[in-house]
């Protein structure tokens, strides 16, 4: 244990520079020693009472809490060691680059963990491929006039781009993601040590995950929710997360109920307007658009000093494929007895591959090393 | 009626509060619910303001049953007895008996003014049945005095400190403030802290060994307002060495290093001074009952410094402290690193090691494994500092706050000299916590001193201008 002059620490970060540019796991492990000797954020979150449980922190422990932590803030307007104390506390920044450092440390295959470095970017050009090529592709296979036509009933979609293609892709792209994911995920899972929590550990920590409950301003679930621009909390964060992610999981279950239509009983899309599919579709489109549109506000209004400015691009990505998946769809909907049909099919379908593709390299993984670290919290209360 | 963008100057305010800590900030909010236009004056910026509120945790509250924050009971009587055994006597009993009782009322006061606590908890330091912990501590809790104050229509002027308070016979005339502006009010009411950043003023009670302590408080409360108020008639209180002082690690920053800088090793340990002695009991009796009382144990040692060293197994038994303690394989070697001499060093762990009783050591009890024949004794958790590798945390005096301040009566009225109550000036806070704390301290009993005098002051300063009568 070689000695932390804290003080020289604070002081030796290049302020032009921001405060975060060395390694994050040696300032998360700075702060979290003077936290550790300080405590006073114990009621917020999960985060606070796990760092209680080591004394050091090694780059496994800075990975699990920066996991925990959900960035709502509360802490930051609490701390008596914040800027421009000379300690320059500053804890969801720092959890926040060091949460982006795991992301890229667990992807797989790992050299791509550098598409999380100028994420933005990488996303963007992706969307301009994925278009190009699905637009190409379906030029390629059809005749212009089937693109540009109207096409009505049964089987329409296939008739500009051929059913096995449309659901092919995805497959192929799927395979790959959940490869993937799991790999990073298995790893991150060995090396922060989690383990198998028990049926109620399992439920506290689905439960904790699905109702956001450290966005709620305490550990008990039960605070007036976090802050948002200035010290004054709310649950809108927590709202336009659940827009998000149930409007997220209301269009899965409109694909694979689509999915069954097609396999099991053999209806070919489109679907009627108040089949199942397209009503969970539609119902979380909306959620979706709004839900992300909501967050994206919500993060630009965070205070800048909060912010992981090196990360934005990562986070405003993410939110910004799913609010053009969800809008191309309902746009698709809108339109599919029209002439353009083709194109925006085009457009949606590659959204939705892009969105698939760059899963694993998004802050989509948030999801699931979130998950895995709520869990190991269960496992080790 | 007062827009942000008029001129202070030009205002009559019916309340001044100066100092925006807990206790400032119950006043404004006093008195600014009962109609009363309210400025506060903050010599910090906003992101440091609140005084040593900033630093603070909990507060302590009698009860007759269980709250929702706070556990089992714990009657007047019993806080008083405290009170008495800390203080020994020293305290203005009418005053504090009033501050106990008014203390019930705290926590449903606060927390309806936006105030969040910790659901009660047990078993924290102990002090779950006595004190009420607020969410986040002391900074979230400002936040939402704050937040409520704005509410009410309190405005603030940050920093702005005061160079001058203008008194005539007991009357208020104005306030002066440092950048050249005078603030006039009808009522002011002052919670400007104590004068602890005040090295020089610390002085006068403790000499030379005043410029080797650190100030573990705000660096803000320099003791400008207390010590104009004291220089124009209004009657002090307390001691000037008073104050509550702990040992906190030397290597703190030399201002405002709060909580963090507090080691919680003594007990678990032997502490000597720089000539390798040891000097008083470790093991007196629990840490949370005698933490208050090292930083004066320090301060009387050569140079004010000590060092507390334990063992591998000691170092396991208390909270991780802030700073990286110095270690070594050797006593001889951590008493090179430490700057002590080793040969005096050895001599001393060895004596204390053979004075040491058998068998573990239980420190969820005061277990009474105490050494035999020592000069002094260590009372109870005495055990070798035999398994190395060897720890030792360097102390010095941490002064949160003083408590030498104005006198004040029943109504928060600051008296003056002659023992008439000033015309239109209160105290609330730690410029007045030495009517009840003349010396020792009991957690967090500055900051129910600070909210039952700061509501005092803004209920009695309101009631004097007529406003709030129902």
């Amino acid at each position: 244990m070689d000695e932390i002059n804290l003080v020289e620490m604070a002081k030796a970060k290049p302020s032009d520079k921001g405060p975060y540019d060395q390694n994050a796991h040696d300032e998360t492990a700075r702060i979290m020693q003077i936290c550790n000797a300080c405590r006073y954020c114990e009621g917020f979150c999960a985060v606070f009472p796990a760092m209680t449980q080591s004394r050091e922190f090694d780059v496994a422990d800075t990975a699990y809490l920066a996991n925990l932590c959900h960035h709502c803030g509360a802490c930051y307007y609490a701390c008596q060691y914040a800027p421009p104390h000379e300690f320059g506390v500053n804890v969801p920044a720092v959890l926040a680059e060091r949460r982006a450092e795991t992301y890229a440390d667990y992807a797989w295959p790992r050299p791509l963990g550098q598409l999380f470095a100028r994420n933005g970017l990488v996303v963007s050009m992706a969307i301009v491929a994925g278009l190009a090529i699905t637009l190409g592709l379906m030029l390629a296979m059809i005749a212009p006039h089937l693109f540009w036509g109207v096409h009505l009933g049964e089987g329409a979609f296939y008739q500009v781009m051929p059913h096995n293609v449309m659901a092919g892709i995805p497959l192929v792209i799927t395979a790959f993601t959940l490869l993937a994911m799991g790999i990073g995920a298995s790893r991150f899972w060995r090396d922060v040590g989690a383990g198998w929590p028990g049926w109620q550990g399992l439920t506290e920590a689905i439960s904790a995950a699905g109702s956001l409950k450290y966005l709620g301003g305490d550990n008990a679930g039960d605070g007036p929710g976090c802050p948002v621009g200035d010290d004054r909390n709310s649950h809108n964060r927590r709202h336009a997360h659940h827009l998000t992610f149930y409007g997220f999981m209301l269009c899965f279950a409109a694909t694979s109920t689509g999915t069954i239509y097609h396999y099991v009983f053999g209806w070919q899309a489109p679907y009627g307007y108040f089949s199942l599919p397209v009503i969970l579709g539609t119902v979380g489109g909306v959620m979706l658009c709004w839900g992300t549109a909501w967050l994206w506000q919500l993060k630009r209004a965070m205070a800048e000093e909060m912010k992981s400015l090196r990360h934005l691009g990562m986070d405003y990505a993410f939110i910004w494929l799913l609010f053009w998946v969800s809008a191309t769809g309902l746009a698709l909907l809108a339109l599919r007895e029209t002439g353009l049909m083709g194109l925006m099919l085009a457009i949606h379908l590659a959204l939705v591959y892009v969105l698939f593709l760059v899963l694993p390299y998004s802050k989509f993984v948030h999801s699931l090393y979130r998950s895995i670290a709520l869990i190991l919290y269960s496992v080790k209360r | 009626m007062y827009t942000k963008n008029g001129n202070t100057e030009d205002i009559l305010w019916d309340v001044l509060v100066i100092g925006a800590g807990n206790a400032g900030l119950c006043a404004a909010i006093t008195a600014a619910e009962a109609g009363c236009s309210v400025l506060v004056l903050e010599a910090a910026p906003p992101d440091m303001r609140g005084g040593n509120t900033r630093h603070t945790r909990n507060l302590r509250a009698t009860h007759d049953a269980p709250t929702d924050v706070l556990t089992e009971s714990y009657s007047v009587a019993e806080y008083f007895d405290d009170l008495m055994r800390v203080t020994k006597g020293v305290t203005n009993q009418e005053l504090a008996t009033m501050t106990l009782e008014k203390s019930a009322e705290l926590t449903r006061w606060l927390g309806t003014r936006g105030v969040r606590f910790q659901p009660a908890l047990s078993g924290t330091l102990n002090l779950g049945r006595t004190n009420a912990f607020f969410l986040g501590g002391g900074r979230t809790m400002l936040n939402s005095l704050c937040r409520h104050a704005i509410n009410c229509g309190v405005q603030f002027l940050y920093q702005t400190p005061v160079q001058e308070m203008q008194l005539e016979d007991g009357f208020c005339e104005g306030v002066l403030l440092e950048d050249g502006r005078r603030l006039r009010a009808k009522k002011t009411i002052a919670t400007s802290g104590g004068f602890e950043a005040n090295l020089d003023w610390l002085s006068e009670g403790w000499g030379e060994a005043a410029q080797n302590f650190l100030i573990r408080g705000t660096p803000y409360n320099k003791g400008v307002v207390l010590k104009s108020l004291l220089a124009r008639g209004v009657k002090s209180i307390g001691d000037v060495d008073q104050c509550h002082a702990v040992a906190i690690d030397a290597r703190a920053p030399q201002f405002d290093g709060g909580i963090a800088s507090r080691i919680d090793a003594v007990p678990f340990s032997v502490v000597l001074n720089k000539n390798g002695e040891r000097f008083y009991d470790e093991g007196e009796d629990f840490w949370p009952k005698r933490y208050a009382i090292w930083g004066r144990l320090v301060a009387g040692q050569p140079d004010q410094i000590a060092y507390a060293i334990v063992d591998a197994h000691g170092l396991t038994r208390f909270m991780p402290s802030v700073f990286t303690p110095i270690k070594d394989d050797t006593i001889a070697g951590l008493a090179g690193q430490l700057g002590l001499d080793p040969a005096k060093m050895q001599a001393t762990i060895a004596g204390f090691n053979k004075a040491c009783p058998e068998g573990p050591i239980d420190q969820q009890i005061l277990d009474g494994k105490k050494t035999a024949g020592l000069s002094p004794n260590k009372t109870n958790w005495a055990a070798p500092i035999a398994s190395p590798p060897f720890y030792g945390f360097p102390l010095r005096p941490g002064i949160t706050f003083t408590y030498m301040g104005v006198e004040v009566n029943a109504r928060a009225q600051m008296l003056m000299e002659d023992g008439r109550p000033a015309a239109n000036l209160y105290a609330a806070g730690e410029i007045m916590a030495g009517n009840i704390l003349g010396q020792g301290y009991l957690a967090g009993i500055g900051m129910t001193i600070g909210s039952v005098f700061g509501r005092i002051a803004g209920e009695e300063a309101a009631r004097a201008l007529n406003r709030g009568l129902k």
